[in-house]
């Protein structure tokens, strides 16, 4: 979409900003911004090999922000028109206390990133081409094995232009495109009853991408691979052991256990188990660690984050030390430390925080069949479901649906749903060797926190940890 | 803080009439433009929230947002589309697109909306709306934040920080019209107070936990100085927590979190997951699938449940269903659409937001209380565990395979001894449900889904 949508499609004018931005600090306070928001979303999903819906949505909106010290008001509106901005501006002013303040708006336009030129964005696309996107990930699926069962799929994008006006002067505009694909199968046989698989991806990315790179065939494929693996699995054992994580969606662990920890908010209320660590070693020196917000077309990707700053590649933990923490604009003044441009938000109606975007940990040197094959007894987990963190013990847990045991250095039977759980600041101390094929997931992944998701990616090479909890019920 | 309370007087842009109307609206211009069937949703909502963290306000945020979606029909084809945008420019463009989506879907026997005989409202004051919790100053609800943590962190020494104290209100509106001519609505309040302490001693970990109140009225909150102190007290007793050995021991989970097994059952027995097969409890109707004890409710016709409505998502009355009784499944929950899949009759269980189709929501859906105290329950067990927390979401609805993170207590001869985390407990819910040995008398509703607490046998804790 083009510069300035906001200006032309409702019109905006110079005046009105300066006008909204004086009301919201007309009662003092040391920063306020805006935060227009205007999303098209679709969707389509089949089921029993019907296109059972299709749905189109418009959402529209803006948020009014003020920072006076450690506080923050909020106050948003679903209609634009001058009056109810206004209204939203003088409700968050109340968070200050004060005289006005006048706002500096010179509308500077920061150099961005352009990460995602899409030039038909698949929100405009022809409905009839995500129809024939599930139909033909249904067809492949059923066509893997006949003992699927059941196939839903589901296709699903947006495009969300954003404008953020800052009282320091600081303005910027993006459009935002992303689209995800996802199957999911259930296998089913006489001997071994039922199992389920999914799969799927996508990223900032237009309709051509899953003509090419990901087709509705490899999700489909995926997907009943694992559900058929599944209904062969036997009960996961329970206890310490070691771990062998596979390249990829495996890279949840490290969102779990070290990324949310390492949120700035959490660190400037001292409130994570990571609080103080900085220049300490929390891993091994095998473990380099960043959060890279600037790979082209990836869902967790953005020219610039909910808060108007260019996004970065942070480098969270160099060689096992702990090098940084992913910052907004409100921890970034009141810690004193450098804005990383990780300020995000689900839409309008929320404030921004402190969020990741693709978090990965960089490739070593071992090869994946070398790990493997030093392991006597453990688990290699390849694909996972989810997972939380208690962000002030540390504690994290994940979930692994698709898992194998590891028996003398050979991957063995395949293992039913195992949780694995184990503490964050030491899990990356337990890496012993760290594999050359670094992977990032395909683009599935959302991150909850305070009840607002974002899109997030996640990385790893192939992982050897050295010793973890693995609660399943077997032997 | 002092702020001036008529900056608060939102005034309502389009009032409850013009949501009636601009639903009814938006169906006849579906009709017009030649749906066989159309549903309009709309809602209307309100919310304050504030967090108070170590005496001082941390965030304030108060706001209102309103939305508009429709379903239609071509025959035995839908789709559905929704917006914001409630202008007539807005509403002509969702409508049309609608329209035009139901030409790409597939025909779908099933498809449709409730007969109209179907459709109909509960009468009577279901107590779902009460004033109050908007009426506040915005001063008191941030001195209702500020009391929940005050009374956390004054309870002890060992209280050293805090993620503050908050207190949140909210009334929404709901309105629903079909093309069968119903038009229903009704308006919901909620509010809550709540405290998130952190404590700390010297050679251990951190510790955080929580607790919150919550009502749809301000009378039958818990008082701020309550919360905190629970706060306090669940926080405290988790210092010091250490790992166990692997073992299989009796598990006794507080009603706390008892609701999240109870509410693994209300998704093994939605209609959607079933007729799929994507439930283990697929194909079980009127089979013994939980012991003699267990008796499992919906009942979305409580007054003042936080599950209760007038009519569920798709105009049909809401009603109480039994759903286990003497450990038999006895329904499933339903709505239109499902319960034609399977050839059964809805149970009033739609649920829908302003997107897409309707899903399927419990009403206020609970395990039926027994006779014992939690201490009572706890005093019978030699070695076992007793879990306050879950993390995690490692649980099978297709196989009921259950693995789960979790914190809690120790227990010895009887009684709470250590803290005890980086835990899990696992088993199977087809045998969890079987080898329920004990349930309490504690049954509270803090959300749609409880349960009292309950003692389960055979799962595994794997630790060390």
């Amino acid at each position: 979409m083009d510069k300035k949508f906001f200006f032309e499609r409702y019109g905006l004018a110079q005046a009105d900003i300066e006008r909204y931005l004086a009301a919201a600090l007309s009662a003092g306070g040391d920063f306020a911004d805006l935060y227009f928001e205007y999303q098209t979303s679709t969707s389509v999903s089949l089921d029993e090999s019907m296109v059972k819906s299709a749905t189109q949505g418009i959402s529209v909106g803006c948020g009014v922000r003020v920072l006076s010290g450690e506080r923050t008001g909020y106050a948003y509106t679903d209609d634009l028109s001058p009056e109810r901005i206004l209204h939203a501006a003088r409700t968050a002013a109340m968070i200050a206390r004060g005289p006005a303040k006048q706002p500096v708006v010179g509308l500077t336009d920061k150099p961005a990133h352009n990460l995602y030129p899409v030039p038909l964005p698949s929100v405009k696309a022809d409905v009839l081409a995500k129809v024939d996107l599930v139909q033909r990930a249904d067809k492949a699926a059923r066509q893997y094995d006949p003992r699927i069962h059941e196939v839903r799929v589901s296709y699903a994008d947006e495009l969300r232009t954003i404008l953020v006006i800052g009282s320091d002067g600081s303005f910027a505009e993006d459009s935002q495109p992303l689209a995800r694909m996802s199957v999911f199968c259930i296998a089913k046989s006489q001997a071994a009853g039922s199992a389920r698989g999914s799969a799927g991806g996508g990223g900032r990315v237009a309709l051509d991408y899953f003509q090419n790179d990901a087709s509705p065939e490899h999700f489909a494929k995926e997907a009943a691979r694992q559900a058929i693996i599944q209904l062969d699995a036997r009960d996961a054992p329970a206890g310490e052991m070691e771990v062998v994580l596979g390249p990829g969606w495996p890279g949840i662990l490290l969102h779990e256990a070290i990324g949310h920890g390492l949120e700035a908010d959490f660190n400037r209320k001292k409130t994570s188990a990571f609080s103080g660590m900085l220049g300490r070693r929390v891993a091994s020196d095998k473990c380099t660690v960043v959060d890279n917000g600037t790979m082209p077309g990836r869902r967790g990707s953005l020219n610039v984050d909910d808060e108007g700053n260019p996004t970065e590649n942070t480098v969270l933990i160099e060689k096992g030390i702990l090098k940084g923490y992913l910052s907004d604009k409100l921890s970034s003044r009141l810690m004193g430390i450098p804005n990383t441009g990780n300020g995000r938000r689900e839409s309008y109606q929320h404030i921004p925080m402190p969020r990741m975007t693709n978090t990965y940990m960089l490739a070593g040197q071992d090869s994946p069949e070398d790990i493997i094959r030093s392991v006597k007894y453990g688990v290699y987990a390849v694909n996972f479901g989810g997972g939380q963190v208690d962000i002030t013990n540390g504690k994290f847990v994940f979930s692994a649906s698709e898992a194998y045991l590891i028996e003398d250095g050979k991957v063995t039977s395949p293992l039913k749903n195992a949780t694995l759980i184990g503490n964050g600041p030491d899990v990356l101390t337990r890496v012993s060797m760290v594999g050359s094929d670094l992977q990032l997931d395909e683009g599935i992944g959302t991150c909850g926190k305070d009840g607002q998701s974002v899109p997030v990616g996640v990385g790893i090479p192939t992982l050897k940890v050295d010793r973890l909890t693995v609660g399943g019920t077997g032997g | 803080m002092t702020v001036s309370t008529a900056e608060r007087q939102t005034e309502p842009q389009t009032t409850s009439t013009d949501l009636r109307e601009i639903a009814s609206d938006v169906v006849r211009r579906a009709m017009q433009g030649g749906a066989t069937a159309a549903e309009a949703v709309a809602m209307d909502g309100s919310e304050f929230s504030t967090v108070v963290r170590l005496g001082e306000v941390e965030t304030l945020k108060e706001s209102g947002s309103k939305g508009i979606g429709v379903r239609v029909f071509f025959g035995k084809r839908a789709a559905s589309t929704y917006s914001s945008d409630l202008t007539p420019a807005g509403i002509k463009q969702m409508v049309d697109s609608a329209l035009r989506l139901a030409k790409v879907t597939s025909e779908d026997p099933f498809a449709g909306i409730p007969e109209p005989s179907q459709l109909g409202k509960l009468e009577g004051d279901l107590d779902l709306y009460h004033e109050d919790v908007y009426s506040l100053s915005t001063a008191d609800r941030i001195d209702y934040a500020r009391r929940a943590e005050k009374a956390a962190i004054d309870a002890d020494p060992r209280i050293t920080n805090s993620e503050g104290g908050s207190f949140d209100a909210a009334i929404g509106y709901k309105v629903l019209a079909n093309s069968h001519g119903f038009v229903g609505d009704y308006q919901r309040s909620y509010c809550s107070v709540s405290a998130v302490p952190i404590a700390q001693i010297e050679g251990a970990a951190m510790q955080r936990d929580y607790w919150y109140s919550v009502a749809n009225t301000l009378t039958k909150l818990q008082s701020p100085e309550e919360v905190g102190q629970i706060a306090a007290k669940r926080t405290l007793r988790r210092l010091g927590a250490r790992k166990v050995k692997t073992a299989k021991v009796p598990i006794v989970f507080e009603h706390t979190i008892a609701g999240a097994l109870v509410g693994h059952i209300f998704e093994a027995v939605n209609g959607d997951s079933v007729y799929r097969g994507a439930s283990f409890l697929t194909d079980k109707l009127n089979e013994k699938i939980a012991g003699d004890n267990i008796e499992v409710i919906d009942d979305g016709t409580m007054p003042g449940g936080f599950g209760t409505s007038p009519f569920d998502s798709e105009g049909v009355p809401s009603r109480k269903t039994v759903v286990i009784e003497k450990g038999v499944l006895k329904s499933y929950l339903l709505n239109t659409y499902t319960a034609k899949k399977l050839n059964l009759q809805t149970t009033g269980n739609a649920s829908r937001g302003l997107a897409g189709t309707p899903g399927i929501g419990p009403g206020n859906f609970f395990l039926k209380p027994g006779a014992k105290s939690a201490e009572e329950i706890i005093a019978d067990i030699k070695d076992g565990l007793f879990v306050t927390e879950f993390l995690g979401f490692g649980v099978n609805l297709v196989t009921g395979d259950f693995s789960r993170g979790a914190s809690g207590l120790w227990i010895q001869n009887g009684e709470l001894t250590f803290p005890v985390e980086e835990i899990t407990v696992a088993g199977n819910l087809k045998d969890m449900f079987f080898n329920i040995s004990e349930i309490g008398n504690d049954l509270e509703f803090r959300s749609s889904i409880a349960s009292p607490t309950l003692r389960i046998d055979g799962m595994t804790v794997a630790g060390e």
